[in-house]
């Protein structure tokens, strides 16, 4: 049983060795293939990042009108927390909010002149919600609008940006979908053309396959090396595109930061490094090892 | 002991290559099928070696019921047999050496045996020198030769022959009816299709003559004549 592996892995590597062109041509596309998977993995990441980051800025927030005392809003807000929808609320005190506008509008002198004109502070508190899930929203505004809390609540921010909030909320499910299927049909297109090649490959020997049955080789010998040719295959095709991918990645990581400051994926690369660089080994091995098998099964029983 | 019992093979459902052949092929024996091409001298290597199975008929190999085998048994049974083809059929990406020793390795033979064992043989078809060579470095009689070391290397009960010297000049021609009959005389059956009279008549051994795929002559001692 190890001298038939041993032998095995013998031929699997003597036959890698010795197809030079063909060797080049199934690593390149291979090497593409799992271009396309790497890519697929970050593009999840950016999209995941690009998605959070949206929905971190959507909240919605309820003004209380400026005679509503403190306890009541803070027994609301401990009613909010308890909703199944809801993941935090923040509340806002009358001061603070005068204190976060001024600092806002610091340095305008206008505003500054009306305020100290004024000798009540125009500023209503607020909780502003946020929900677990931006579909709830809805939900958590019903419950804000409900009759007995009409005489203390001022108005419901929901309400006016209502369109805007189920438009990213649409668009953003959209975007799921579409990058679901994109990468569906993606690593579909890269594994049937990685397929392909090594079965034109196989096809190319498949009269060396009959010689080998004629001397007596059972199937294990005669599929046995070009699962081990289909690993060497992977092995080098996953290191290579790795290599490419490291650099790529580094020039790309600043623009994109640019564009979403909360995606810095050089750093998610140097973060998950083993591990980005396991499932690219796992995935042209499984690529290689996969193909070879099934390419190779149809000349066993001819 | 090799037997063939009123096999019968058809292709495409019409075109008859074999009918009610029957013949004994006693251990030891070198046996010339001959006849025209398309008389179905192959037609037995392939029924002989299980590469097909007859439409009706048995075939025996010693022990074993060759129409009956199933896939997961014809490598063990073919290492009881040696071919050698027309067209060669070496492992291109394979050396010279590497050919011969593929039929010990797929036998699980130890290691120490076929380093020792494959340059035997190779001195014996007169290529030790060219143990390193691909068979794209080789002539015709040389591959032939590299051919008929891999199908004795294992010392098989049989060596089967088709067409051996088909692609091959006189010279090679001979070369390989030599050695041949010097695996016949070390005690191997050797079964030879051919369509070439004079290495038939040469041999004067048995011939069993085909035509139409039936058998219409079985002689010791014969000779290569179609009317």
């Amino acid at each position: 049983m190890i001298v038939t592996l041993a032998r095995i892995i013998k031929f699997g590597w003597k036959s890698f060795t010795r197809n030079g062109l063909l060797a080049v041509s199934t690593i390149s596309i291979m090497i593409l293939a799992a271009l396309v998977f790497e890519g697929l993995i970050l593009f999840n990441v950016v999209g995941k990042s690009a998605i959070g980051a949206i929905q971190e800025k959507i909240d919605i927030s309820v003004y209380f009108k400026s005679n509503t005392p403190e306890d009541t809003i803070l027994n609301l807000k401990k009613s909010l927390e308890q909703l199944d929808e809801v993941r935090d609320v923040q509340y806002v005190s009358k001061d603070k909010a005068l204190a976060d506008f001024k600092v806002r509008h610091a340095g305008e002198d206008t505003v500054s002149q009306t305020l100290e004109e004024l000798d009540v502070n125009p500023l209503l508190a607020s909780l502003n919600v946020k929900a677990k899930d931006p579909t709830q929203y809805g939900a958590i505004a019903q419950y804000l609008g409900a009759k007995r809390l009409a005489d203390v609540t001022e108005k419901v921010t929901y309400a006016q940006n209502q369109v805007v909030i189920d438009r990213l909320v649409a668009f953003m499910d959209t975007m799921r979908r579409a990058g679901i299927t994109l990468n569906v049909f993606l690593a579909l297109l890269a594994v049937i053309v990685t397929f392909t090649t090594i079965r034109l490959a196989i096809y190319s020997v498949s009269d060396q396959l009959q010689i080998m049955r004629f001397v007596g080789a059972s199937n294990s010998f005669i599929q046995g090396p070009y699962i081990v040719e289909g690993v060497f295959y992977g092995i080098i095709a996953g290191v290579v595109s790795f290599g490419f991918m490291v650099p790529i990645i580094n020039f790309a990581s600043p623009y994109i930061l640019n564009f979403i400051p909360e995606i810095h994926i050089a750093n998610y690369l140097q973060s998950n490094f083993f591990a980005l660089f396991g499932y690219q080994l796992l995935f042209c091995t499984g690529l290689g090892i996969i193909s070879a098998f099934i390419a190779i099964r149809r000349y066993l029983h001819a | 002991m090799i037997i063939f019992q009123n096999v019968t093979q058809v292709y495409n459902h019409s075109t008859v290559a074999l009918d009610k052949v029957s013949f004994k092929v006693q251990p030891g024996e070198f046996v010339s099928i001959v006849g025209r091409s398309g008389a179905g001298k192959s037609t037995v290597v392939k029924l002989l070696i299980g590469e097909e199975r007859p439409v009706k008929g048995q075939v025996f190999f010693g022990s074993y019921e060759v129409n009956k085998l199933k896939s997961h048994e014809m490598p063990e049974f073919r290492r009881h047999i040696g071919v050698i083809f027309q067209d060669f059929r070496l492992l291109s990406k394979k050396t010279v050496f590497e050919n011969v020793a593929f039929a010990l390795e797929v036998a699980g033979r130890p290691q120490k045996e076929i380093i020792e064992y494959v340059p035997q043989v190779l001195d014996m078809v007169g290529l030790r020198d060219k143990m390193g060579n691909f068979p794209q470095q080789l002539s015709g009689g040389e591959k032939q030769r590299v051919a008929i070391a891999r199908a004795m290397i294992n010392r098989p009960d049989v060596i089967i022959a088709d067409e051996p010297t088909g692609n091959l000049d006189p010279f090679n021609t001979w070369e390989v009816v030599k050695l041949l009959t010097k695996i016949n005389e070390l005690g191997s059956t050797v079964l030879l299709a051919t369509h070439d009279k004079e290495v038939v008549n040469a041999i004067g051994q048995r011939v069993i003559t085909l035509e139409n795929g039936k058998v219409v002559k079985d002689e010791e001692n014969g000779r290569f004549i179609i009317g």
